[in-house]
């Protein structure tokens, strides 16, 4: 059986960051998915947003968690190589009262010690964001803000983490454990075991599930559901920065994000549901998506919406990140209630759950790390004809373009394979292939082709994101039967 | 008994009349040219339809080579002719318009393919 | 980098990029054909179906049978092919060199130059965000064409038992196609109170198989969290889904067969307008953009429903293109409008007293229909039509001697006065 010093149970955007943090050490870390790659579950749905650390008071940890992280992500894009634009955040008010809360909010960003925020009128507003309506009164902007692909974020921390010893166990679904003197042992639902010294719940929906298996803390995660819309890069809509209305008590709003890859995405909406898997859009809210963004950016169309999805974020009462030493169970680290603004604290969890491992007796050493943990991939569509030539020279699979519409080579479908993303949902948020226009009509058989050519796979066994999502059902006959 | 049919002959689909008359004659109108007739005649009595598919091809460029029937089938032979296609396999090089079944049944009608396959 | 340097660039080896090219090279022009797939014949290849070619040929052909003559036609006539090609850029600005970019596992990077360049994209499917059906996003939704993809080319099945989403002709065709190869197809949906397809389609895919179709019908909600496991179907009551008559029928497989938008992304990199009604580029009576020397036919410029138009049209472009290239311009030209009962009319100018072909498309449904042709809001012209419906693409040839004098065109359909 194999014996790790931790487990870190669920590899979303917080186990990840804890795997990659203790990369850095003499550890036998084990991080364990249920699902079939990794960032797949409240991760894969996150708005990408590295907020500006004013929305939340600093007498909270995930303010204090959100401050630090926002400032990190520089530092890690260097060694890891993912989209992060640091393009900055304006918060657009549209009538005097809604001034007064903008001004509440740059003040508790100030008191926050957050850099060169700046309180805008409509002419400065307009001038940092044209697209704005013409309507806007006031608002403020805070350059610190950025945007960031959340699922390639997931991926590179733990691919570093990889290349740092930890292993990365996919389908492994904890179902029970019992404490065997130093040892905790896990068992998969498919039966598979595992023995780690300690363990780190960052199961996200499920934390509370995993606390009940390990016979620790009792608590309930909520899920409020988020639909958002994705449009077309050819929108005339398309801002340059993420623009925030003023906050209701519940949620930050409904937001306009440029992401990283020059697509517009509008949402999400926030609604409590009891289904943790409840994760259908509705077109009611469609509407009501665009009817307030439209109050905004007057030149967002239905006819630009290519597709929608919907996330969860993990809610616990208090409304603060429950991040800490177990209680109840031995050598047992909780990591839950990571909703907003979770990625933009991530980095500082990861350090923030290795400090509380040392306080609760795991010995760390150092080791020598790499500056560039992964080398840079460029994909042909940032590159110069004549360095898309040389590419080629090497390798003609950098002109054959699979994907028309994100212009994706045949290159970076096969990296992302051997990178170990296997599912068409896995190579579609690494490449971002059949994330365009057509939604996949014209790539998707190619790109089964090219995995079942690369890892063998026949064509029933490709799925869309693991389990039993399988595309293909069967084959014509060929021949005598 | 009067029919209502559509022509499904061509594209443009003509609206007809057909009718089986007492003596046994088929009274036809509503058709713009004689294959809307013909039609008719044959849904009364015989529907035939064309029938497309593809039939397996050892091949490097085409796992499955596309096949149509050289002339409508009976509709009635339609499912055993489908059977019959599925258990052929067929090898490179074939031109398009090669026989890969031949009279089927004792129809008259060939099954051709509609694309070439060089190796 | 490969340099090269054509009269023509055709880009597109479907049915309307194949007619062009067959036109141009026929008369000695220098004539380049890209496609970005892995052979000539575009979206023809995977319709193996027949129904093709009366009008162009004079005989019915399958897709590939159409496509192939076309594709030895115009390799006859000494037209060149770049296959598994792409274009990335364009740069049309020059009047006398357009400048293309483009890519292929065999050539790498091209530089491409052209005196003419011909759009002939075609277009892609409404995909499930267009069209904004609510619910979960598990495997097992499909466009039609990419089921009919997987099936026809690849000998893949994308399920065991599907409901088809809008009365579209690829629908209608895969509803047929599902069931020949083993998966029942327990209902077509259409939103709509008439089928979009076209009639002979509804009778030999559907109700030859005794398929239901759902008219005036939408599906509000896909189930099923790994794969599809049902869809529930409501009926449009004053155009709002009645979820009290909602009722749901389990499949794993939904094809999506809910129209096309013409493929413009490379057109609008280039400069070229677009028409907001059909989502093609706005063309002259020679089928030329608003940029000199770039032409559009077929799918790119609107949807055709017979691929032998898209063919006619692309090759009176290419004719155009002989035009252009022997110096001759179009002249002064008019503009042309859609009038009451039309969506639109293409072209979307005219040369006065040139005989001139136009296509245009009905917002209704009537029997026994007039189309009125005006000049300045002045009656020149008048032809009944039997049947008039969306699906079904209208024509008209107005004579040049009736437009000798010039003025604004328009068409309006008049629903027989009853």
């Amino acid at each position: 059986m194999k014996e790790f010093d931790v487990a870190i149970i669920g590899a979303g955007v917080s186990g990840a960051s804890v795997a990659w943090q203790l990369s850095k050490y003499r550890l036998k870390t084990a991080l364990l998915e249920k699902c079939a790659d990794v960032g797949f579950g409240v991760s894969k749905a996150n708005s990408g947003i590295v907020h500006g650390g004013f929305h939340h008071s600093k007498s909270t940890l995930k303010a204090r968690l959100e401050l630090q992280g926002n400032l990190m992500f520089e530092q890690l894009q260097y060694q890891l190589d993912f989209p992060f634009k640091r393009n900055g955040i304006l918060v657009v008010a549209f009538s005097e009262e809604e001034m007064e809360t903008v001004r509440v909010l740059f003040r508790q960003g100030k008191a926050n010690g957050v850099r060169n925020l700046e309180l805008c009128g409509r002419d400065r507003l307009l001038q940092l964001e044209p697209k704005l309506s013409p309507d806007v009164v006031g608002g403020f902007y805070v350059p610190n803000g950025g945007t960031i692909e959340p699922y390639r974020y997931v991926f590179a921390l733990v691919e570093g983490a990889k290349k740092g010893g930890v292993e990365l166990f996919t389908n492994f679904k904890v179902a029970e454990s019992e404490r065997e003197g130093e040892y905790w042992q896990i068992k998969s639902a498919d039966g598979e075991t595992i023995r780690a010294r300690y363990v780190v719940n960052a199961a996200g929906l499920y934390a509370d599930e995993v606390s009940k298996i390990f016979g620790a803390e009792e608590f309930t995660i909520t899920p409020r559901k988020g639909e958002e819309y994705l449009l077309d890069r050819h929108t005339q809509a398309s801002v340059s920065k993420v623009i925030f209305p003023v906050p209701s008590k519940v949620s930050k709003g409904i937001l306009v994000i440029p992401t990283v890859e020059g697509t517009i995405m509008i949402g999400p909406t926030a609604e409590m549901v009891q289904d943790k898997e409840d994760v259908g859009t509705s077109s009611d809210n469609l509407h009501r998506i665009l009817t307030q963004v439209k109050h905004m950016i007057s030149g967002i169309s239905v006819n630009d919406v290519i597709t929608s999805f919907a996330g969860m974020r993990p809610t616990m009462p208090g409304d603060d990140f429950y991040i800490d030493i177990s209680g109840k169970a031995p050598h047992f680290i909780q990591v839950a209630g990571i909703q907003s603004p979770g990625l933009t604290a991530s980095p500082a969890i990861g350090e923030y759950v290795k400090d509380l491992l040392k306080k609760d007796g795991l010995v760390l050493v150092e080791k020598d790390c790499p500056k560039t943990v992964l080398p840079e991939f460029k994909e042909i569509r940032h590159m110069t004809p004549e360095e898309i030539d040389a590419k080629f020279a090497d390798d003609p699979a950098y002109a054959h373009v699979v994907c028309r519409c994100e212009k994706i080579s045949e290159a970076e479908i096969v990296e992302a394979i051997r990178r170990g993303h296997t599912t068409l949902d896995g190579i579609k948020f690494y490449t971002r292939s059949g994330m365009g226009r057509c939604q996949g009509g014209f790539c998707t058989e190619k790109i089964i082709k090219i995995i079942c050519r690369e890892t063998g796979m026949s064509p029933e066994e490709v799925t869309k994101r693991g389990g039993e999502s399988k595309i293909i059902v069967g084959e014509l006959h060929r021949g005598e039967k | 008994m009067k029919r209502e049919l559509i022509c499904i002959s061509c594209p443009i689909g003509c609206h007809i009349q057909a009718e089986m008359t007492a003596a046994g004659e088929v009274e036809v109108s509503g058709n713009r040219c004689p294959r809307g007739k013909a039609y008719a005649l044959n849904e009364l009595t015989d529907p035939k339809r064309m029938v497309t598919s593809v039939v397996a091809c050892a091949s490097k460029e085409l796992p499955f080579v596309p096949v149509r029937s050289s002339a409508p089938v009976s509709m009635a032979l339609i499912g055993e002719l489908l059977d019959t296609l599925r258990a052929l396999e067929v090898a490179p090089p074939l031109a398009s318009g090669s026989v890969v079944l031949s009279d089927f049944k004792g129809s008259g009608v060939n099954i051709i393919t509609t694309r070439s396959v060089k190796e | 980098m490969k340099e090269l340097n054509y009269d023509v660039v055709v880009i597109g080896a479907g049915a309307a990029g194949l007619a062009t090219a067959e036109v141009t090279a026929s008369a000695g022009r220098s004539t380049l054909v890209i496609d970005r797939d892995d052979f000539a014949g575009g979206v023809l290849m995977q319709c193996i179906h027949n129904g093709f070619g009366l009008h162009h040929f004079k005989e019915e052909l399958t897709g590939p049978e159409y496509a192939e003559r076309l594709e030895s036609a115009a390799r006859n006539a000494g037209a060149e092919f770049l296959l598994q090609t792409t274009v990335m850029d364009f740069n049309l600005a020059d009047n006398e060199n357009k400048e293309l970019l483009a890519l292929s596992p065999e050539y790498g990077v091209m530089r491409i130059t052209a005196k003419a360049v011909m759009l002939a994209m075609g277009c892609r499917e409404r995909n499930r965000g267009n069209i904004g059906i609510p619910g979960r996003r598990p495997a097992g939704i499909f466009t039609a064409g990419l089921a009919q993809r997987l099936i026809n080319m690849s000998g893949l099945l994308p399920g065991k038992s599907a409901v088809i989403i809008g009365s579209g002709d690829i629908g209608l065709i895969m509803a047929r196609r599902l069931t020949w190869s083993g998966i029942p197809v327990k209902a077509v949906v259409e939103i709509r109170p008439f089928p979009s397809g076209l009639t002979r389609n509804i009778v030999q895919c559907l109700n030859d198989f005794n398929i239901p179709l759902y008219l005036g019908h939408t599906v509000s909600k896909i189930n099923g969290a790994d794969r599809v496991e049902s869809v529930e179907i409501s009926p449009l009551v004053d155009g709002v889904p009645d979820s009290s008559r909602s009722f749901t029928i389990e499949c794993d497989t939904v094809l999506l067969s809910a129209g096309l938008i013409p493929e413009n992304e490379l057109s609008k990199r280039g400069g070229v307008t677009i028409n907001m009604t059909t989502g093609g580029p706005l063309v002259d009576a020679w089928r030329m953009t608003n940029i000199p020397g770039v032409f559009a036919g077929g799918n790119v410029l609107h949807v055709h429903d017979l691929a032998d138009y898209a063919s006619d049209e692309a090759a009176l472009a290419g004719r155009h293109i002989l035009d252009y290239l022997n110096g001759k311009r179009p002249g002064r030209e008019f503009p042309v409008a859609a009038g009451g009962n039309l969506r639109y009319v293409t072209p979307n100018e005219y040369i006065p007293g040139e005989k001139t072909q136009f296509f245009m498309r009905s917002l209704i449904v009537e029997d026994d229909a007039e189309l009125i042709v005006s000049l300045d809001g002045q009656e020149i012209m008048r032809k009944k039509l039997r049947f008039v419906k969306p699906p079904e693409m209208l024509s008209v040839e107005v004579p040049g001697e009736l437009t000798a004098r010039g003025g604004q065109l328009s068409f309006a359909l008049n629903g027989g006065g009853r």
